[in-house]
């Protein structure tokens, strides 16, 4: 096995809670009576709808058509009739545009795609298409639709295609499961998607605190050009420069794309939903999320359909033990505070964290001691010190200079604030107001 | 005695010196400007306010002296002062009608539920982009004072975690609107004294469930005037450039079933001396 | 097992209402770590030195310490009161007290006690609250009150008493207590026995030597540097039997400090290794060309407040640089300015000024060691080529 790796900086979380749920293996969902699929879920343009009120749909029917080159297909998950197209909370805020599809318990439809057993056979443009068609988005964070990080752009050239199965963030365990429970998937995927690039360097980035996931990944990459890279349990180790970094010795440059250090990264999901689109010719309608918190009764991992309400997934935990201070999309370090049980997961909900009030971190004002920690964890080697103070006194125009817009909002500067300063917000807030005035 | 007659001489010649080459070189490194920029800037208020676009008084007196913009374009100088500036550079005053600052939401703590605790960072811009904000509505002010920060002339003031505009201080330069991440703040005509106090184009039956101060589109200040309201969806506005702005007397005819429409001299009244207003009357 | 956990599991099960959800931004979690953790962890630290220094010195010492740290506090409590902040807050986080025994180890034990309180409103209100409170401050409250009363009080602040274990056997005791206090010593009163430090007796031997005066003087005096630096005493300074100010002499306690310190990552090493090794050397430099100078470099070392200075005031969070380039800049810069004043200066001391006066160039330090933004250097390799 290969050394151990990693990049600079950052930080390991004190207590990261996956033991909460690092050995539940992974439940299938129940059919829900409604889903509720939003349609602005990912990075880009939103879907424009191609169903309507009264409309009956077939499970993996498309519902919802990509509007523009940065823009994901949406399928139906289950089969039913089309309620309507309403307002429903949005998991960043506000209130977004949902299918209601209410479900009529057969859960009929069968595979819209071929299934291409050998896949190998396919041209690096049909894989590509097939990819678009099934709507695979980056589960990991953004839900930047996978086809355009997949097509490289011409005078770049890319010779490594990373699959990231970090899973740096504290409480989450969906990737963890997905690795240790289907490996296949995810070495196909890769496999997949690394024939399309035309790569022959495969490697599965992953931490090293999943040594079962390790273990069944190396199992079934035997006789694959795919590789098992462990890297060390650091958080952020599964940002997408750190990342290549860790992986490649690469560094990608300020504002530049990973095409920049010739890489392609996708997450673990995405690579396992590649891998069924195109050996079982279905869409991507479901995902595997970790449901936990010190608030659930029984956290574990779920395949939930996307379009689930969070509640209906906080039942299928157990309920909780007690009312929760903070509801979390996605881990606690980047996750979003949502202000409603009613969000519906989507595409790249990885987590769904219900945190005590105790638990959550509570911001003060307690004044910037120069520790210098966030300083020492910053993974992009900015001073968030210096850039808060800046920001405080309005100067957004010094912390443009000190490169406010590099921050990766990773919250490890945050993290390790003794004086619990809102960093990442005022850094959020600093890159809205300097993309206003651009 | 020798000492202090050395210090003084020393302090004496030193600084005549001084003196001298200071002269000197405000001599030698003069700039030469135009008297007209000079007298156009004492006559301007002098606050640089930004209002005109320029980044302060001096720049404006400059373009207005090259004739890049008409004296109007001030919006803090009354019509005296312009007419002032455009005698003094003999050209035309423009015309330009005064603006004044509104906040277009009347939604303050005890009307517009708080649907979330929030923590964090308080400023407006920065709530806005945690979840949009905590308010229960949307397009309501967030009462976190951004404007108020932003203001040159000190005129808003966070009461009840709503921002208010003081008429009398407020000279319409538009810092605020700019500033406001809901774009709840609105320039209108100075002389207006009705405003709508809502800002949110939601369904009447949703706001009503958040807000109790909403507007809900309810048409009665449209019937009793076209001219003077429009309504588009579920919100009504004030027609600003109706030919004869409502006044209050307009407001008592109308009976606004939710209080959304009301003069800003009942709105100051209602905030400053009497949050609980409607608070009893659930 | 199994029945049990059927046993648990509730008919019903309990759903949230959603009552108590909080809207802020990510993220989430936190570190344990806190302000009053950290000062509280700060606050052992300095207790080695604490400990040593009231064994050394007696019960006097302790009597400074705490009037020192109360008036600290209360200096603190006072101005939060007199501006309508809130007192629990500033004074519970632990800061004014760190302060205060700070600058009560900077004391000597002698020293009358209204020197403490004018210290304490020195260092909390002209050091610390009239620059906007903790972590605003430019420089170092402690050094700020210490400086600021050797400059308006050296007299109150020069009386040494020697320690415990200085008695009329201590080496060289002749030139240390002086001729008068001698008599004195031998005789076994304990009343209102000064001495000089070792420092101090440099800088007069120094300054007998450049004014080159009486030239049977001199000899007399060079014989006086070889005094003070034989080994035996340098074995004397190192355990802190030397005099001084409460908490700098003795060395395996404030080692001690700096491990516990360094154990907690609160302090970046750079700063006191920086400081007392760019003293070493430097120091070490003049005494090899020009013995006559200057004592050898383990002589600096060892005496004064060196290392007191070096671990515990020129590593304050506030007043030292974030990065780890900018923290070697500060601790080499404070190291030359305290070797300059040694040497050359009018005080026998530097470290205080040589800190005072770095920590107004730490905002300057921080902005000349802005990190590149990972990345930046390969695109600019990429663009060289």
């Amino acid at each position: 096995m290969s050394k151990i790796r990693s990049f600079k900086g950052g930080m390991h979380p004190e207590y990261d809670g996956k033991e909460l749920t690092d050995s539940c293996c992974v439940i299938e969902a129940p059919l829900l009576e409604k889903y509720y699929v939003v349609l602005a879920e990912n990075a880009g343009r939103p879907p424009k709808p191609c169903v309507a009120a009264g409309d009956k749909v077939r499970k993996y029917q498309l519902i919802a058509e990509a509007d523009g080159f940065v823009s994901a297909d949406l399928h139906a998950p289950t089969s039913g009739t089309v309620e309507g197209i309403v307002d429903v909370p949005g998991p960043m805020g506000g209130s977004v545009q949902a299918v209601v599809i209410v479900s009529d318990g057969n859960d009929h439809g069968s595979a819209p795609f071929d299934c291409w057993e050998k896949w190998q056979e396919k041209s690096g443009a049909e894989l590509l298409e097939r990819i678009r068609k099934a709507g695979i988005v980056g589960m990991g964070g953004a839900a930047f639709p996978s086809h355009v990080k997949l097509a490289v752009p011409p005078g770049k050239k890319v010779d490594t295609l990373i699959i990231n199965g970090a899973e740096c963030e504290p409480y989450l365990t969906a990737d963890h499961r997905l690795m240790a429970e289907y490996p296949q998937k995810v070495i196909t995927g890769a496999a997949v998607m690394g024939k399309l690039l035309d790569v022959s360097n495969i490697i599965i980035g992953v931490e090293d605190n999943k040594p079962d996931a390790v273990a069944a990944l190396e199992m079934a990459s035997a006789g694959t050009s795919v590789r098992v890279q462990l890297l060390e349990v650091r958080y952020p180790q599964g940002a997408e420069k750190q990342l290549i970094y860790a992986v490649t010795g690469r560094s990608v440059p300020p504002g530049g794309l990973p095409f920049d250090a010739g890489c392609v990264v996708q997450n673990a999901g995405s690579a396992a939903a590649v891998s069924d689109a195109v050996l079982q010719g279905i869409p991507l309608i479901e995902r595997i999320v970790t449901v936990s918190g010190e608030a659930v009764r029984s956290p574990g991992n779920f395949k939930l359909r996307i379009g689930t309400p969070v509640i209906e997934a906080v039942k299928l935990a157990g309920g909780i033990t007690e009312e929760p201070g903070k509801l979390i999309l996605g881990g606690p370090m980047m996750g979003f505070a949502q202000r409603s049980f009613d969000v519906p997961i989507a595409k790249n909900t990885s987590g769904i964290l219900l945190l005590p009030p105790k638990a959550a971190l509570n911001f003060s004002s307690s004044p910037c001691i120069r520790c210098g920690r966030c300083v020492e964890v910053c993974p992009m080697k900015l001073m968030p010190c210096l850039l808060c103070a800046s920001i405080e006194g309005g100067r957004f125009d010094l912390a443009l200079k000190d490169h406010v817009m590099d921050c990766l909002e990773c919250g490890a500067c945050a993290y390790v604030c003794p004086s619990r300063r809102p960093l990442v917000q005022q850094f959020r807030r600093a890159k809205s107001e300097l993309r206003k005035k651009r | 005695m020798y000492m202090l007659t050395g210090a003084l001489l020393l302090m004496g010649i030193t600084g005549t010196l001084l003196g001298v080459i200071i002269a000197l070189f405000a001599r030698i490194f003069k700039v030469d400007t135009d008297p007209r920029v000079e007298l156009v800037r004492e006559l301007l208020p002098g606050a640089n306010c930004g209002g005109c676009g320029k980044a302060g008084c001096a720049a404006f007196a400059k373009s207005v002296v090259a004739g890049e913009n008409l004296p109007s374009r001030c919006p803090v100088s009354s019509q005296e002062q312009i007419n002032a500036i455009a005698l003094a550079l003999g050209i035309s005053a423009g015309s330009g009608v005064r603006k004044r600052a509104v906040v277009r939401c009347g939604g303050d703590m005890f009307q517009t539920k708080e649907r979330l605790n929030y923590n964090g960072v308080c400023d407006c811009n920065a709530a806005a982009v945690v979840a949009g904000g905590p308010k229960g509505c949307r397009y309501g002010c967030l009462g976190m004072g951004s404007c108020a920060n932003v203001c040159p002339f000190g005129a808003i003031e966070i009461v009840n975690n709503l921002a208010l505009v003081h008429r009398e201080l407020c000279v319409g330069c538009g810092k605020c609107a700019d500033v406001c991440p809901r774009h709840v703040i609105a320039l209108v005509p100075a002389d207006a004294e009705i405003h709508v106090y809502c800002n949110s184009p939601e369904k009447g039956a949703e706001k009503r469930k958040q807000c109790k101060v909403g507007c809900i589109g309810c048409r009665k200040c449209a019937r009793y005037s076209s001219d003077q309201f429009t309504i588009s969806g579920t919100l009504a506005s004030v027609n600003y450039e109706a030919e004869t702005l409502p006044g209050e007397e307009d407001v008592e005819k109308i009976q606004c079933p939710t209080g959304a429409l009301l003069s800003a001299r009942e709105h100051h009244r209602i905030e400053t001396h009497d949050p609980n207003w409607k608070k009893d009357e659930k | 097992m199994l029945e049990k956990m059927s046993d648990n599991i509730p008919d019903e099960i309990k759903l949230p209402t959603g009552s108590k959800l909080v809207l802020s931004s990510s993220p989430h979690v936190s570190a344990s770590e806190s302000l009053r953790k950290i000062m509280l962890k700060v606050i052992a630290a300095l207790l080695p030195a604490v400990v040593a220094g009231v064994w050394l010195f007696g019960f006097r010492a302790l009597a400074v310490i705490a009037v020192t740290v109360i008036s600290c506090v209360g200096a603190e409590a006072l101005w939060c009161r007199l501006v309508k902040k809130s007192v629990s807050g500033a004074v519970g986080d632990f800061s004014a007290v760190v302060t205060g025994v700070i600058l009560a180890l900077n004391l000597p034990a002698a020293v009358p006690f209204y020197v403490p309180v004018i210290g304490a409103f020195l260092a909390i209100w002209l050091g610390k609250q009239l620059f906007g409170g903790l972590g605003s401050n430019p420089f170092n409250p402690a050094v700020v009150a210490r400086v600021g009363l050797l400059i308006a009080l050296p007299a109150a602040m020069t009386i040494w008493s020697p320690p415990r274990g200085m008695d009329k056997n201590y080496p060289q005791a002749e030139t240390f207590f002086g001729s008068a206090m001698m008599k004195k010593v031998n005789a076994g009163e304990l009343d209102g026995i000064t001495c000089a430090t070792p420092l101090g007796l440099m800088t007069d031997t120094r300054k007998i030597l450049q004014t080159e005066g009486d030239r049977h003087q001199a000899a007399a005096a060079r014989h006086n540097f070889d005094k003070v630096n034989s080994p035996e005493l340098l074995k004397k300074y190192f355990w802190g039997i030397r005099p001084g100010c409460i908490g700098e002499t003795c060395v395996p306690a404030l080692l001690l400090g700096l491990g516990i310190l360094l154990i907690f990552r609160l302090v970046n090493w750079r700063v006191p290794l920086a400081f007392a090794g760019s003293v070493f050397l430097l120091s070490g430099i003049v005494n090899f060309f020009f013995p006559g100078v200057t004592p050898p470099p383990l002589f600096h070392l060892l005496t004064g407040g060196l290392l007191i200075g070096a671990i515990f005031m020129a590593t304050d969070m506030v007043t030292s640089p974030v990065t780890n380039t900018g923290c070697l800049i500060f601790g080499i810069g404070c190291g030359i300015i305290t070797t300059v004043i040694r040497i050359w200066g009018n005080y026998p001391e530097g470290v205080s000024f040589a800190i005072l006066l770095m920590n107004a160039l730490v905002p300057l330090i921080d902005r000349l060691c802005v990190r590149s933004v990972f990345g930046s250097r390969a695109q600019n390799r990429e663009q060289l080529r």
